[in-house]
């Protein structure tokens, strides 16, 4: 089913789509405040859609964990626990995973959810025309990474059958220990295959969307806000203590403060750092600091001069002094990075770390400067690079610190910013010398980061290209036991690191910023917070 | 006056014809815009823009079509946001716009007119002083720096008012970002109506006035206040043009879901579609309210309508 | 005189009876304290942006680790205190000036240019050029030029000299205005008649008679629309669309100040002081140099 097409036709009848539109604003200008058991909530951009197949940024998680449920969910920990199925049985070899649905379950229509409801979309997200960018992470599914690709045309050989309606069987490629903790993710939320069929593209709309989780969209501003009601027909609807969420559009983090200060906002999900030390004093234990599974990082471009040469990539690498930045720069303490896999990842131990990571500051540097002379861009033949970052505050402070730490080795530095959007499409298109990057952990496995390093990876901005990283990942892949396999990442990461594939700069921190009302927010490796284990005083 | 209103709209038309050909021209042919072969874009807005522009059509066609499209009211595909249209956006945050752009329209009106007549009034004794150093205050510091200030000290520290946000258009959400928006604009028709003010006063006929025995208050409401108005309300047109851009930094900081706002979220993100639809709507619109500013003015002033003085010499 | 609707007194130009000398409009000028004041803050301004990097103890880009987020101290030498990045702020805002005032220079420049050449064209050729042409002009008053400024910047990519260029191209439409009335006024006067008669061909008698009679007016408006541009420039960079980092203008600095000014007072009120002040002392000198030539008439 192509969706492009019916947007398209109606964009052409948009003239009575304009006044309807206007109508509609008009209604809901004076619109009174809601009760009081809503959550506000500032969640920074506006998200792209509320169909889950075209998410990918933790923002948008938000919203589409509230309003729909997989297989699995999260709890107040974010660990996985039952979520649409109430049981599941894994065979002998491990590649055949049998979920039982829960009774009675329904969407928001009443309509009942079944476990064909699955199988739709599942195969609706590997169908290649539909261009989900997130479809990779379900690729452990059989013949999954086949159909996305266009190898095979028939979506039904997809590994995903619905024995009956309450019984679905998912056959993997391979044993795969994070499967589980993948079904959290929206990429393997059921959809409602009778309204999409009904609606086409104009389900999403939020008169038509039917929905499975514990709220339900009612009402999306654009630049504005989205809001959500509890949803009667989800299946712990007793247990949801608040009745609604406002999620704020607004990425003005000064802005949001204020009016958190005011009392409009409940929690804040992005935090001026600059505040951090007032914050502390005047409003102790409302800012939320934790460590997170994620890497903050600069990627070079390795198709091209310098940075193809690894002694450039390590001597930029040497220079960066790691241990300021997250104590001085930035004010929050982020520990420095030194390997590619953060800490706590499931079963992988301590991750590598590059050789030079105990030398002093200033003889990295000294070294820094030898390798980039023997490399050929001595004092006499300084190079001069162009460093991307997205429009924030923080990126910004990070890269005028980095680009002076790269300025005695008669580095200079043009800084370039963009919006959040163009800037990751311009780094998918290979348009970067030095780029800044962020990856946060999408399932609880090592190999989420090890993969941005993959040859053929869109995410690998870099382009790096290593036949023996790439050797070690296909390995360890289709290693079954699990401790060689871990043994086989982590020799992969040693080759990444040694290579200087990319920089690593810090481990990052979840901040929010929550008021004494709110309980329920505990902290978690994933800056995961369902909004149904919430509960707010008033 | 009806035959003036009818010849300014058509001497309006072909300009905004040509601005709107402009930014269709530069939006297909510039290098690295969104039709650029180079730059693949994302397969959804690709085949958004493909059915919208025809691009496989000729580009006489697809201009044809696109003029169309907006006599229509249709602006086409939003790049970036997949579920709302151009014009939908638009649409949905024009009530808002238009809100708070025309309260301070009139805000700036009224309270420009007063302080230009009390400065006129009291000229050159305290109050007019004082009134001036406001006037100045408000004419240099940029809006961006006033609008934060207010908020922090109405909404934080006094806490008499809300930070932000539109709460279902209740009034004290409308107050600050009203204010801040109005603000330049009261400065400037103080000066105008004062400047004018005192000149027509030192003008002969109003001496005579003076000297018949009438109060300077009456002299104003009588004599000078209606020829007075005259810049004011020549400054009103562009005025409304100056409110539209305005309201954009006070939509943003205050959080109003205008098309201010939608402008600047397009233009960040390189949403060629909507940033183009924006300035197409916003030609419109201003030609239309300005076209409205020139008919009060005619009625104000019959001299304008005739055509020997209307293109006058100098 | 109503040349269109949106004639206002200031737009007027020169009656030729009581146009004054340069002598006597300094005269004038000197004598009006606030323009005065204006004056010498401008210069010191100036003189300030220019040489005082020069003298400054720490540069715009060297990051101090030892007083990141400082406070203003004489003793540390950082006198208006550091960023976030351990930058100098004095430093920081003498190169904002700089740039404020590039771009309203080279921006003022680029509206004169066109602005005289388009209003002397039209009022020394008069008939129906002249009205196409201001017609053409009150329409394009009316639109939001800002907007275009954002839609060029957005697709040609944010370039400090296209920025320069395009403010320039906002602002001469009131100086083609002005010219273009000046012009018309000249024309008429005998000894242009008197040229003509000489043999002299019009573009001989508009560059030696008509464009050295028209400083007057092109110097006071462009002094009134230098704050303009500033404050154009500022309010891009507020947005995001001015000069980007490492430069650095008065928007921007003070765009960045007004987030953190609870807990880094000094990071907004030392730019703000500055632009104020900049802008301030352009009005008054605007406002002088419009008085001291009559522009309004007998006041």
């Amino acid at each position: 089913m192509h969706r492009h097409h019916s947007c398209a036709a109606a964009s052409r009848a948009l003239a009575p789509t304009f006044t309807i539109a206007l109508f509609g604003s008009l209604c809901t200008l004076g619109a009174p405040a809601l009760h009081a058991a809503t959550l506000n909530m500032q969640n920074g951009g506006d998200p792209t859609s509320l169909d889950p197949h075209q998410l990918s940024g933790d923002w948008e998680n938000r919203i589409a964990g509230d309003i729909f449920e997989g297989l699995l969910t999260e709890d107040i920990q974010a660990e996985s626990i039952p979520g649409q199925a109430e049981s599941w049985e894994i065979s002998e070899d491990r590649t055949t995973y049998t979920f039982t649905l829960r009774e009675g379950l329904t969407w928001s229509d009443g309509e009942p959810l079944t476990a064909d409801d699955f199988v739709f979309a599942l195969q609706r997200l590997m169908d290649p025309a539909n261009a989900a960018d997130y479809a990779y992470l379900q690729y452990p599914i059989r013949n999954a990474e086949a159909i996305n690709a266009g190898e095979i045309e028939d979506l039904s050989q997809l590994g995903v059958r619905a024995i009956d309606e309450r019984t679905l069987e998912i056959e993997l490629e391979r044993p795969t220990p994070y499967f589980l903790g993948a079904l959290t993710h929206y990429t393997a939320y059921p959809l409602p295959r009778h309204a999409i069929e009904e609606h086409g593209d104009d389900w999403v709309k939020v008169e038509n969307i039917v929905v499975n989780g514990a709220y339900r969209p009612v009402e999306w501003i654009p630049g504005s806000h989205v809001l959500t009601e509890r949803n009667p027909a989800f299946h712990d609807a007793d247990n949801v203590s608040i009745d609604g969420v406002k999620f704020f559009t607004l990425e003005d983090q000064a802005a949001a403060f204020k009016r958190y200060r005011a009392g409009e906002f409940d929690i804040l999900t992005d935090m001026p750092k600059d505040q951090f030390a007032w914050m502390q004093e005047n409003m102790p234990g409302e800012a939320r600091v934790e460590p997170f599974a994620g890497l903050y990082y600069y990627v070079v471009n390795q198709t091209e001069p310098p940075f193809d040469d690894v002694r450039v990539r390590q001597a930029f690498s040497m220079a960066v002094n790691r241990e300021v930045i997250g104590p001085q720069v930035l004010g929050t303490g982020e520990l420095p990075a030194y390997s590619w896999v953060p800490p706590g990842m499931a079963g992988y131990g301590e991750p590598e770390t590059v050789d030079w990571m105990d030398l002093p500051y200033p003889e990295k540097v000294a070294e820094a400067k030898a390798l980039l002379e023997e490399a050929g861009h001595g004092p006499d033949n300084p190079l001069s690079v162009q460093l991307r970052y997205n429009t924030n505050d923080n990126h910004k402070r990070v890269a005028v610190a980095i680009a002076s730490m790269w300025k005695p080795l008669g580095v200079e530095v043009e800084l370039y910013n963009t919006e959040t959007k163009v800037h990751y499409d311009e780094l998918s298109r290979g348009v970067l010398e030095i780029a800044r990057a962020g990856w946060l952990a999408d399932y609880n496995d090592a190999d989420n980061f090890l993969n941005l390093l993959k040859g053929g990876v869109d995410y690998n901005y870099g382009r790096y290209e290593s036949e023996e990283y790439d050797r070690l990942m296909n390995e360890a892949t289709a290693e079954p036991d699990p401790d060689k396999r871990i043994a086989l990442l982590h020799r992969a990461e040693e080759v990444a690191l040694d290579d200087s594939a990319a920089i690593p700069i810090y481990y990052y921190l979840s901040e929010n910023v929550v008021s004494p009302r709110v309980t329920g927010f505990e902290s978690n490796a994933f800056d995961i917070h369902r909004t149904r284990w919430l509960t707010l005083q008033d | 006056m009806l035959g003036y209103a009818f010849r300014r709209l058509l001497t309006t038309i072909p300009v905004l014809w040509i601005a709107i050909t402009a930014c269709f021209f530069v939006l297909r042919l510039a290098p690295g815009g969104p039709f650029d072969g180079e730059r693949p874009l994302p397969a959804a807005v690709k085949a958004n823009l493909a059915a919208y522009y025809g691009l496989d059509d000729p580009l006489l066609v697809q201009y044809g079509n696109y003029l169309a499209g907006v006599v229509r009211g249709d602006l086409g595909p939003s790049f970036t946001t997949a579920d709302f249209s151009v014009a939908e956006q638009i649409a949905i945050g024009l009530p808002y716009t238009m809100i708070i752009g025309g309260l301070a329209f009139v805000l700036a009106t009224l309270l420009g007119v007063l302080a230009g007549v009390l400065g006129a009034l009291y000229r050159d004794r305290v109050a007019d002083w004082a009134i001036a150093t406001l006037i100045l205050l408000g004419l240099v510091l940029p809006n961006f720096l006033v609008a934060p200030i207010l908020q922090l000290v109405f909404g934080l520290t006094l806490d008499w008012l809300p930070v932000g946000g539109w709460g279902g258009g209740a009034l004290s959400h409308l107050v600050l970002p009203v204010t801040v928006l109005a603000l330049p604009h009261i400065a400037r028709i103080s000066r105008l109506m004062r400047g004018a003010l005192i000149e027509i006063m030192n003008g002969p006929f109003i001496r005579t006035a003076t000297a018949k025995g009438l109060s300077r208050a009456a002299v104003i409401r009588r004599h000078a206040l209606k020829p007075a108005l005259t810049p004011v309300v020549s400054y009103l047109g562009p005025a409304a043009g100056y409110l539209l851009t305005g309201s954009i930094v006070v939509e943003t900081i205050f959080g109003l879901p205008g098309i201010g706002r939608y402008f600047i979220n397009a233009a960040l993100n390189r949403d060629y579609g909507m940033v183009l639809g924006t300035v197409v709507f916003y030609m419109v619109l201003i030609v239309i309210l300005n076209l409205l500013v020139n008919l009060v003015y005619a009625w104000l002033d019959p001299r304008v309508r005739t055509s020997a003085t209307a293109r006058g010499q100098a | 005189m109503a040349d269109a609707p949106y004639d206002d007194p200031d737009t007027r130009p020169l009656d030729s009876a009581r146009s004054t000398r340069g002598r006597d409009a300094w005269r004038r000028f000197r004598r009006n304290r606030p323009a005065m004041a204006g004056l010498v803050l401008l210069v010191l301004i100036l003189l300030a942006a220019l040489i005082g990097p020069y003298f400054t103890p720490f540069d715009n880009e060297t990051p101090d680790w030892s007083a990141f987020r400082a406070p203003p101290s004489l003793a540390s030498g950082h006198w208006f205190g550091t960023d976030q990045n351990g930058r100098d702020l004095l430093a920081r805002t003498l190169q904002g000036t700089r740039v404020s005032l590039a771009v309203a220079g080279v921006a003022t420049l680029v509206a004169v240019v066109i602005g005289v050449v388009f209003g002397a064209v039209a009022g020394y050729i008069g008939g129906r050029l002249d009205q196409a042409m201001m017609r053409f002009v009150d329409v394009l008053y009316a639109l939001p030029y800002i907007l275009f400024v954002i839609l060029l910047m957005v697709i040609f990519g944010r370039n400090v000299y296209l920025l320069f260029a395009a403010i320039g191209c906002l602002e001469w439409l009131t100086m083609a205005r002005i010219v273009r009335g000046q012009t018309l006024s000249l024309r008429q006067r005998e000894f242009i008649e008197a040229a003509r008669a000489a043999g002299l061909g019009s573009a001989a008698i508009v560059r030696r008679h008509i464009v050295p009679n028209l400083v007057g007016p092109v110097v006071i408006y462009a002094a009134l629309t230098v704050p303009e541009i500033v404050a154009t420039e500022s309010f891009l960079s507020y947005l995001g669309f001015g000069v980007q980092e490492p430069l650095t203008s008065l928007g921007t600095l003070i765009a960045e100040g007004t987030d953190v000014f609870e807990i880094l007072p000094w990071l907004l009120w030392f730019p703000a002081a500055f632009l104020v002040t900049l802008l301030l002392s352009m009005l008054f000198i605007g406002d002088g140099l419009r008085d001291a030539f009559d522009m309004r008439g007998h006041g």
